[in-house]
């Protein structure tokens, strides 16, 4: 496998893709929203239940490619049990990460995203930033009282 | 000793006959396996077009002077080249377009429209493309038609009972597609249209994928429209092909209105002018036509007529046919990969899934083989439903491919299949 490779499909991606983590149904949510990216057909929906400005219980599920798939399992186990606020503020973070232009604009954070860094790979391969990005927008939208988020 | 003989790695059009087959793609040599979404351009034929953009070019259809001749020449000498290639009755039935998907909507818009009536039928399959989908259901949600589409068997055939089963006095327009892009599924053109022209039923075949691939006689299948897309048949972007049956053309009112389209035009009264003008309003893409002429050149040699053409093409669909059986051999012995499209008449296209690897992530890794390939849903997200699977990665054969692009192929889906386990 080629460098490149290795650094996109990360041990901490390839983990979470085969051992999804927060995946499911949620059957007492307060907040959802669905993600839909029409140029590949990646579907992801976000249930949240919040409670006093509290995330207390997040779930995903859908279907996608590895790196979506994986984006959305590494959130769940980021925002379960955060207040909004600081979700929010994460959401931005991850933005930044993600799109920034400015290669150390992007890299400001890193040290604060812990395993989510892994998603950095995606920096490289802009069709595939959307991906990484699709759970991160339909939490986004969820919070925000909107039912369909999308990327573009 | 004996010597392994090397395996036989020629293509039929030479990989050096199209620039840009020669590039690296992330420092590998490139495997193109995505000539169904477009095809590769001959230099011959690019270079042509720029000689002509250089030399003499011009408008068409409108000076009198030297130059609009000659460009008004070249331009019609490719009409009659696409009337040789799709065997048509008349050169008045072949309009320029500016894609396949503006030929289907000309024929949606300009001919089923104003004839459909609520409760009228329109017969699809669950092969179509959405650019043979929804050009449908915007006329059929203008005029009260209904939609139906006819069902696939798992192998990706139509389902030739099903299809007759929805042909009744209701259905006005039949519109299928010739080749599937998304399965290499071969449709039989001529038994459909035959089945739907005995409810009276108009029929509109879309060629997006055949022309490329198989000879296509529009007066045998008895196609009352026939659509082409050229920048899939190694030609330029921007230029598609519309046939129609003479008498339905000219009975059919214009598309668009502009310049070209008309004999004489008064604020009171506009009259509009003969086949095929009157559906070629505007500037036409001039230099996307006249590289078109060139392109079939390219693919037929000099001075070819519709019997060379037609032996030229048949060898190259035989010959992506055997590229194609030598891939899915070698695709099959890969554990958990699984083939979608098992027809009896197929065409040059490999779709395919593997267990626990996202088309998407497949498409990413290939990729970084320097193997090209599509990954998605391919424009057909109701078959994609229908196969039970969200996306499919598509490896598509053309003429230049060889067996070389297949092993490159294989191993690079078997190095993806060790990263996702």
């Amino acid at each position: 496998m080629s460098w490149d490779l290795r650094d996109l499909y990360q041990e901490t991606i390839l983990d979470h893709q085969k051992h999804p983590r927060g995946k499911g149904n949620l059957p007492d949510a307060t907040h959802s929203a669905t993600g839909f990216n029409p140029l590949c057909g990646d579907k992801v929906t976000i249930q949240l239940r919040i409670n006093d400005g509290k995330i207390d219980e997040i779930r995903f599920d859908g279907e996608g490619c590895a790196i979506c798939m994986s984006s959305a399992s590494m959130m769940t186990v980021s925002l379960q049990g955060t207040p909004v606020s600081d979700a929010e503020d994460l959401f931005q973070r991850i933005q930044k990460f993600l799109t920034a232009n400015d290669e150390s604009a992007a890299m400001e954070d890193i040290d604060s995203l812990g395993d989510l860094a892994a998603l950095g790979g995606v920096r490289r391969l802009p069709v595939r930033i959307k991906c990484a990005n699709l759970p991160w927008h339909t939490f986004n939208s969820a919070v925000h009282g909107e039912q369909n988020a999308k990327t573009e | 000793m004996i010597q392994e003989l090397p395996k036989i790695s020629i293509s039929l059009f030479p990989k050096s006959d199209f620039p840009n087959l020669l590039t690296l793609v992330n420092g590998q040599p490139l495997a193109y396996l995505d000539s169904a979404a477009s095809a590769q351009k001959p230099h011959v034929a690019t270079e042509a077009t720029s000689m002509f953009v250089e030399h003499q070019y011009a408008n068409v259809h409108r000076g009198v002077h030297t130059l609009s001749q000659l460009a008004t020449d070249a331009y019609e000498r490719v009409r009659d080249q696409v009337k040789v290639v799709l065997n048509a009755a008349d050169r008045n039935e072949i309009i320029f377009t500016k894609g396949c998907t503006e030929s289907v909507n000309l024929v949606a818009q300009s001919f089923a429209r104003p004839m459909l009536r609520p409760g009228d039928e329109i017969l699809l399959t669950e092969l179509e493309h959405h650019s043979n989908i929804v050009p449908w259901q915007l006329v059929a949600q203008a005029t009260g038609a209904k939609v139906v589409a006819a069902r696939i068997h798992d192998n990706g055939e139509l389902d030739l009972e099903d299809f007759k089963s929805k042909l009744n006095a209701n259905t006005k327009i039949v519109a299928f597609t010739h080749i599937s892009n998304a399965l290499g599924t071969i449709l039989p053109a001529k038994e459909l249209t035959a089945m739907a022209h005995a409810v009276g039923a108009t029929v509109l075949i879309d060629g997006a994928q055949s022309g490329p691939h198989a000879a296509i006689d529009v007066q045998d299948i008895g196609a009352d429209f026939y659509v082409l897309s050229i920048h899939k048949m190694y030609g330029p972007t921007g230029v598609g092909v519309l046939f129609g049956k003479l008498n339905l053309l000219e009975a059919m009112p214009p598309y668009q209105g502009g310049g070209s389209m008309i004999r004489s035009v008064s604020f009171e009264e506009t009259t509009f002018a003969e086949l095929p003008a009157k559906f070629e309003a505007g500037t036409p893409n001039i230099a996307g036509v006249v590289g078109l002429g060139a392109t079939l050149d390219y693919i037929a040699g000099k001075n070819w007529n519709r019997e060379t053409w037609v032996n030229r093409i048949s060898e190259i669909g035989d010959y992506e046919a055997t590229v194609r059986e030598y891939g899915v051999s070698l695709l099959a012995e890969i554990d958990g990969l699984t083939v979608h499209g098992d027809a009896e008449e197929m065409a040059g296209i490999i779709s395919f899934t593997v267990k626990n690897a996202h088309p998407h992530d497949l498409g990413t890794i290939l990729d970084q083989h320097g193997v090209a390939v599509r990954a998605g849903h391919h424009c057909c997200q109701p078959l994609m439903h229908r196969l039970g699977v969200p996306a499919t990665a598509r490896a598509s054969i053309a003429a230049y491919n060889d067996l070389e692009d297949m092993d490159r192929l294989a191993a690079a889906v078997q190095s993806a299949k060790e990263l996702f386990g």
